[in-house]
């Protein structure tokens, strides 16, 4: 059964559709990277999920429960980061976390202790006084120190420093060898990079790529630089050949991945001197869809 | 002058996101005072009527006290009289919450740091806050002339009642400017700013109601100023000067702090708190009290302390009454002197349980102040149902009005009781009225709770609902509104203290106020959070 499990959502607010059609399966297990700019519907999917917002049409189960009927008991089960953490001014961030750990069900102090470390972060301080970067540490230790199935993170590293970015990092890690779900909305790139076993794309309320990187990578295109030796003018010819570039005898490209083998075929004979391959980036895949998008749209 | 760079636009955005509160204020405190001045014209036409009811405020220190001394029986001396300090009070109110929204609690959340990086100079918010602030109080100033004037008054009496209101304006927004400079959060700088402007109320108050002895309180009271400035009554334009001086030291202060700490710092720095939640802190309920305790506090005290001065008051009843046979055959009518003296708590109730339902109003929107900083969602995302939330907030609108009633009538008929000696009986009596008055507290308490639930982007309609009970209930005898208008507001249902108390309007209020409650818990449970 899935932890997640999301098809023909539709969300409208007013005359904007937010979420047109979305499907979205998060395995057990699984981190799984929600990849989208602002506004695409990251967020307005989880708080659908939350039980914040009902939607309009179609299904949407969280472990295997109704997000909107069953919210309360669902929750106990789930830690939630937002993506705009504020903080009660009056509240030190010890309280808070505590707080929120106890509403949730309790919290697992030895990890709150660990944490705190971790993150460093003072529990002391009021709520007002925290920057943007400790009151999201506030966030993350409240999330990370309890024992839940699920974590659902909106843009959890936003504020942080490189430093503290890491040492998220390393908390997802751990938190997958423990068989914890994780769903990490996210416009950072690299971190889902590093952390995701499995990615969906979302763009204007709708998923337009999902599947783990490498299959997401086999659909997509691989840039190709080669000097050779002769005339490169033969692979222009090709089909499934993007973005040909040609400098005398340097050749640069992109080609489809399931025309990789007949593009190296047609290299062959022309003397390859130098040959670089390297398959797209996350953030080539993202651009990709989004400036295809643009200019379709 | 780089510390004032980009003022002009500061202004101009203040304005833009005030224009409706503001127009409202504005409208308020000029409409009340010229209609207040209308009335007196219908309904005291000639010299003889008023004589005899400023002979009757005279003999009243507790009129006295409540809205300042009469000085001059003509329609611009009532009309001072009855709308001038009692306004002066909002005019404050209106500095100092305009203020500490414009300084303060921008840099609270954060605003004020986007500003600072763009060409704004450091004096800027400030100065721009205090522009639109003064402003403000300058544009009734001249609203307040032309509409008083334009009424028929003296011109030199409306310069002097709209100027006090001005000088009024630029003292508390000197107040606002400086409290903001004190604390970190804007509620605790909004906290002493109100506090100070109840203090001086109540300074005058204290100042008014001893005739010649205590004068010298009222001097300290930049609100017991106006009746100073005797607007119609011999004018003393000298008193003036006093709101202008203080004014400047205030801002003066105000910016000298202000130019020596960091953006977002306070003159006291926080303190450091405890590093885990006290065990009380672990369910909804345990987090409402903790941000509603300090204003639980606040208010009780500060409705206790009213209670005390009407209470003090009540004595001056019976003494107006044995110097006025005339008075006394009209008292006599309406039930004798134990019902005048219960018609006068009836009064100070009513007027106690509005302010009461303002504090239950605030207490319910406190949902609303949790869902814009998305902080409800945070909370609703642990196994905490909706219905769960709701209450954790509500049942301070619900339950606190019966402890703020309760406490301010006690001490209010004890300290009216110790003074005729017989603290048990009286303290029965006005705790009784006071009770009274809860279904009409409680039907605010489910107007807020309706309008969060099923309209939360209308919930400040809130704040409208009880200023037309204001309105209605202070102002609509002597402005002759028709008495359906009257019996909009809940108020006016409740009954009078005394034996034969008729509980059917009673009932009526508390079934109203629970469909209220339940239309406005269905309605959040089943809608979409913002």
């Amino acid at each position: 059964m899935s932890a997640i499990s999301i098809s023909g959502l539709v969300k409208n607010f007013g005359h904007v559709r937010a979420l047109d059609e979305l499907d979205l399966e998060v395995a057990p297990g699984e981190v799984h990277g929600f990849l989208g700019p602002n506004g695409a519907g990251k967020t307005t999917t989880i708080r659908v999920l939350l039980g914040l917002i009902r939607h309009d049409a179609g299904t949407a189960s969280l472990l295997g429960g109704d997000p909107w009927t069953e919210a309360t008991e669902l929750h106990r089960r789930l830690a939630y980061v937002p993506g705009d953490v504020t903080l009660w001014p009056k509240l030190t961030g010890g309280e808070v976390i505590d707080l929120l750990g106890r509403l949730r069900g309790g919290l697992d102090e030895t990890k709150k202790a660990r944490l705190l470390e971790r993150f460093d972060l003072d529990p002391t301080k009021k709520g007002r006084t925290y920057s943007k970067g400790n009151r999201q540490k506030v966030a993350l230790v409240a999330a990370l120190s309890s024992d839940v199935e699920l974590l659902i993170l909106d843009e959890p590293t936003a504020g942080l420093d490189p430093l503290m970015e890491a040492e998220f990092r390393k908390c997802i890690e751990e938190d997958r060898a423990t068989g914890r779900t994780v769903l990490l909305a996210s416009h950072i790139l690299a971190e889902v990079e590093a952390l995701c076993d499995r990615v969906s794309i979302v763009r204007k309320g709708k998923i337009v790529e999902s599947g783990t990187l490498s299959e997401l990578r086999h659909l997509t295109r691989t840039t190709i630089r080669a000097e050779l030796s002769y005339d490169p003018s033969p692979v222009a010819a090709l089909s499934g050949v993007h973005d040909l570039r040609l400098h005398d005898h340097k050749v640069e490209f992109e080609v489809d991945s399931d025309r990789l083998d007949e593009v190296v075929r047609t290299l062959a004979p022309l003397g390859v001197r130098s040959l670089v391959s390297h398959p797209p980036t996350l953030e080539e895949l993202f651009l990709r869809h989004y400036e295809d998008g643009e200019v379709r749209a | 002058m780089t510390t004032l760079a980009g003022t002009g636009r500061l202004i101009r955005l203040i304005l833009r996101r005030e224009r409706l509160r503001l127009a409202i204020w504005v409208a308020v405190l000029v409409v009340v005072p010229v209609f207040t001045a209308t009335a007196f014209i219908d309904l005291y036409p000639d010299p003889s009527s008023r004589e005899a009811l400023a002979a009757t405020v005279a003999s009243s220190p507790a009129l006295t006290a409540l809205l300042g001394p009469l000085y001059d029986p003509s329609i611009g001396g009532l009309t001072a009289w009855r709308a001038g300090t009692l306004g002066a009070f909002f005019v404050a109110l209106m500095a100092i919450l305009t203020m500490i929204r414009h300084t303060r609690e921008e840099e609270e959340t954060g605003r004020r740091e986007l500003l600072g990086a763009t060409v704004v100079g450091r004096h800027a918010p400030m100065v721009a806050a205090l522009t639109v602030t003064i402003g403000t109080g300058v544009l009734v100033a001249g609203l307040l002339i032309a509409g008083l004037a334009g009424v028929g008054l003296p011109l030199a009496g409306s310069c002097a009642f709209g100027l006090g209101y001005a000088g009024v304006a630029a003292v508390f927004a000197g107040v606002g400017a400086v409290a903001a400079q004190l604390t970190e959060a804007s509620s605790t700088a909004r906290g002493i700013g109100v506090g100070i402007a109840g203090v001086t109320f109540l300074l005058r108050m204290a100042g008014d109601s001893g005739g010649e002895a205590t004068e010298w309180l009222a001097w300290l009271s930049p609100i017991g100023w106006f009746s100073r400035l005797r607007p119609f009554a011999g004018e003393q334009w000298w008193v003036l000067l006093l709101w202008l001086g203080l004014s400047a030291v205030l801002i003066t202060t105000a910016a000298l702090v202000a130019s020596r700490r960091d953006v977002g710092a306070g003159a006291f720095p926080p303190r450091p708190g405890p590093a885990g939640a006290a065990p009380g802190l672990s369910s909804p309920l345990g987090l409402a009290w903790r941000l509603h305790r300090g204003s639980v506090l606040g208010w009780t005290i500060g409705l206790a302390v009213l209670g005390a001065v009407y209470g003090a008051a009540g004595d001056s009843i019976q003494g107006m009454l044995e110097g006025n046979p005339q008075l006394q055959e009209i008292f006599e009518q309406m039930g004798g002197a134990q019902g005048l003296t219960d018609t006068f708590f009836s009064a100070v109730v009513g007027i106690i349980a509005l302010i009461t339902a303002a504090y239950a109003i605030r207490a319910v929107l406190r949902l609303n102040v949790e869902e814009e900083a998305m902080r409800a969602e945070w909370v609703l995302a642990t196994a905490t149902p909706r219905s769960r939330f709701a209450w954790s907030h509500l049942i301070f609108g619900l339950a606190i009005p019966v402890l703020i009633l309760a406490v301010a009538g006690l001490v209010a008929g004890a300290t009216y009781g110790a003074i005729v000696g017989d603290v048990a009986d009286q303290a029965v009596r006005v705790l009784g009225a006071a009770m009274l008055q809860l279904p009409a507290v409680w039907i605010l308490t489910g107007t807020a709770m309706a309008l969060y639930g099923l309209a939360p982007e209308r919930v400040s309609l809130s704040w409208g609902v009880l200023v037309a009970c204001l309105i209605l209930g202070q102002l609509g005898q002597i402005l002759r509104f028709p008495q359906w208008s009257l019996n909009l507001s809940p108020f006016t249902h409740i009954p009078v203290f005394g034996d034969d108390i008729d509980v059917m309007p009673l009932a009526v209020l508390l079934v109203v106020a629970g469909f209220l409650i339940a239309a406005g818990l269905v309605g959040f449970r089943r809608r979409d959070m913002t």
